[in-house]
């Protein structure tokens, strides 16, 4: 082959995208980067929306921090965190928030001969679990509340997250809603100073302390529990119950908040009703509220993806152990995006009928 | 091509271009060399730069402080755990690491048959080559449960109660992921380090030094130690100092098996946390420009001045040998 042929061929392939592509001419690319918490799900929403709605979605699974970092900057289309900002940081940064499912967090143990849902806490035992300060299972305070279980005598282990992330975020939190002292003392945030325990990275990490030390108590997402078969406990609520922490204890949570808050990141933790779950959290998208010209397409298109997964992806979502919201929820979002996001003339981004 | 290499080329017109090779190789390599010092400055540069608003925050203390409270609204930084954390962990990883390396390198050179020496050599110098991922997952798979059924548990109550060491042992963490697991992870990862060195020099002692030894009828650990550690001291201190300087550095390993608590740790079965664990874990969800990030950089700042004290430190101790 000579290098005129050569040169031929090149061009020739060359030249082909170039003919497809207007055949593609709906297929839009947007890039999210953020919480690691709902990667598997907006996968899942990526897969199916490339071909529903013509939009596929890169997202990378950076961290809350960084899904933060990079839609202040503007690197992005859309960033996403599960630990919500204030309406302070949002105004700080432009940026506007936004819930797309819920999740849970639960406490998994290592007790040998207890089963899964059976062993019983309450808030002033985690409490001092979680402050090193009960320190053998068979502790009356324990035995008391659980008196058809057999609770061995061994050592107490606390696991937490290391790393920052929305799961602690929320789980701390709740012990700072819980305990007075907590709040006082290590508060909460997405890592704080924990007074006990040992740290390891990722829920895989808390799950690997949980599974390999007898008397290891340490939480992870609901999901993370469900696929890997861990040991989860009940936790009495607000209102005094027990609950198990099972879909419907979940979905009662994510009916009890109310949307309507100007962040619309209510506090999901620790609400009132007789089968919530306590620690229940939103994760959330960000976008700009005053997006770059060529940047419009990009949050336009960021739209039409979640509205198109509000419509389509609920039973994805709660096939990947999420909580969806509910339709009205779903609503409100919508009409939140036409009145906070404009473009550089001012107009609406999202008129509602692009879909 | 080969004969025109062979004959001397005539002088004068040749040389010019000669000359010019030599001119651009030696800037080459001097830039080569300028341009490690440069990126090594510019690294220094940007960890202080970022970690200026921590160090204007906190002062001095931050070296020493305890507390690490990244919560928003009572942010509070101190490295002194991290620092701590650091040197102990590295410190015990050459003490595990030393012996053993030592006696590789003494097995490779004075008793293994020949036919040993290369697959043990070759196995040791693969040690080097498995990333620190694989000793981390490795770590918390083998290493800490084993440290946690058949150490702790099994040895932990007997050995806390040896009078003034026994708070060495004594703890109430029993995760297994601890000071002591993380220890001998580093001392495994760093081991290939040292025995290499000790086994290269040991084998570059004059035979007729060591002959002449076992002429006056000493034995071979006579050998070892009167002739053929005095010989290579210095470069078995530079193997160590390597592995060290290793040690100190070492990140996802020592993440995994450490326990990553803001604790000191106040016996081997402790877990506490380093500074390159720190880094590793909080830098990811910290905000650009917060207090936390900069308090992050200001002690990767601080790693940067260890590594550099220790080896400072090891220069100034071979110093007078070095004549």
């Amino acid at each position: 082959m000579n290098r005129r042929s050569l040169l031929a061929l090149g061009a020739s392939t060359l030249a082909i995208p170039a003919i497809i592509r207007p055949s593609f001419a709906q297929q839009a690319t947007i890039t999210g980067a953020g919480a690691t918490f709902p990667r598997p799900l907006y996968d899942r929403w990526s897969a199916a929306a490339r071909e529903g709605a013509g939009i596929s979605l890169n997202y990378q699974s950076i961290g809350s921090g960084g899904g933060i970092n990079q839609i202040a900057a503007r690197t992005v289309d859309f960033g996403a965190t599960d630990a919500p900002l204030t309406e302070a940081q949002m105004a700080e940064r432009n940026l506007f928030q936004f819930p797309t499912v819920m999740g849970s967090v639960v406490l998994t143990v290592n007790l040998p001969g207890v089963q899964n849902h059976a062993l019983r806490l309450t808030p002033e035992i985690i409490t001092e679990i979680f402050f090193g300060r009960l320190n053998r299972w068979n502790d009356p305070r324990i035995v008391e509340l659980n008196r058809e279980l057999r609770i061995p005598n061994i050592p107490v282990s606390v696991g937490y997250r290391a790393d920052g992330s929305g799961t602690t975020w929320a789980w701390t939190n709740y012990l700072s809603r819980i305990s007075e002292e907590w709040r006082a003392g290590p508060g909460f945030g997405t890592s704080v100073r924990w007074p006990a325990g040992n740290g390891a990275r990722g829920n895989e990490g808390v799950s690997n302390i949980v599974r390999n030390t007898p008397g290891a108590i340490g939480y992870v997402e609901n999901a993370y529990a469900v696929v890997n078969r861990l040991i989860t406990t009940q936790i009495r609520n607000k209102a005094g119950n027990f609950v198990r922490p099972v879909n419907e204890s979940f979905v009662a949570a994510a009916a009890a908040a109310d949307w309507t808050v100007p962040t619309m990141a209510p506090d999901t933790i620790d609400l009132s009703g007789p089968n919530v779950w306590p620690i229940t959290v939103g994760t959330y998208i960000m976008l700009p509220t005053n997006p770059v010209a060529d940047r419009v397409e990009g949050s336009r298109n960021t739209m039409r993806f979640f509205d198109w997964a509000f419509r389509n992806g609920s039973q994805a979502a709660s096939a990947l152990e999420y909580i969806p919201l509910t339709t009205a929820t779903h609503d409100l979002i919508r009409s939140r995006w036409a009145q906070a996001i404009k473009d550089p003339q001012g107009r609406p981004i999202w008129t509602g009928a692009a879909g | 091509m080969s004969a025109s290499t062979i004959k001397a080329p005539p002088i004068g017109a040749r040389r010019k271009p000669g000359e010019l090779g030599d001119k651009i190789f030696q800037w080459m390599c001097v830039g080569a060399g300028g341009f490690v010092l440069i990126l090594l400055g510019a690294i220094i540069v940007t960890l202080f730069l970022g970690g200026l608003p921590a160090f204007e925050r906190f002062g001095a203390e931050f070296i020493w402080g305890t507390i690490w409270d990244p919560v928003e609204g009572q942010e509070e930084f101190g490295a002194g755990v991290a620092i701590l954390g650091t040197i102990t962990s590295s410190v015990l990883a050459i003490i595990f690491a030393v012996p053993v390396a030592f006696g590789i390198a003494f097995f490779l050179t004075e008793l293994s048959p020949p036919w040993l020496k290369r697959p043990i050599g070759t196995a040791i110098e693969l040690l080097a080559a498995v990333p620190s991922i694989i000793y981390g997952m490795w770590g918390l798979f083998v290493v800490v449960p084993f440290v946690q059924m058949h150490i702790q548990f099994a040895f932990g109550e007997q050995l806390a109660a040896i009078p003034l060491v026994g708070f060495l042992f004594q703890s109430t963490n029993f995760a297994g992921t601890s000071l002591f697991s993380a220890a001998i992870v580093l001392a495994i990862m760093i081991l290939p380090f040292i025995a290499a060195t000790m086994r290269d020099v040991f084998d570059q002692v004059p035979p007729v030094y060591k002959e002449s030894a076992y002429g006056l009828g000493a034995t071979r650990w006579e050998v070892m130690t009167g002739v053929v550690i005095p010989y290579t001291r210095i470069s078995v201190v530079g193997g160590i100092m390597l592995g060290l300087g290793r040690a100190l550095g070492e990140t996802m390993a020592v993440t995994f098996v450490i326990g990553n608590a803001n604790r000191i740790a106040t016996s081997l079965f402790d877990s506490t946390t380093t500074i390159a664990s720190v880094i590793a874990m909080e830098f990811p969800e910290s905000l650009t420009g917060s207090l936390q990030q900069s308090a992050l950089f200001a002690i990767g700042f601080l790693l940067f001045v260890i590594s550099f004290l220790v080896l400072a430190l090891s220069r100034y101790l071979l110093r007078p040998r070095l004549k």
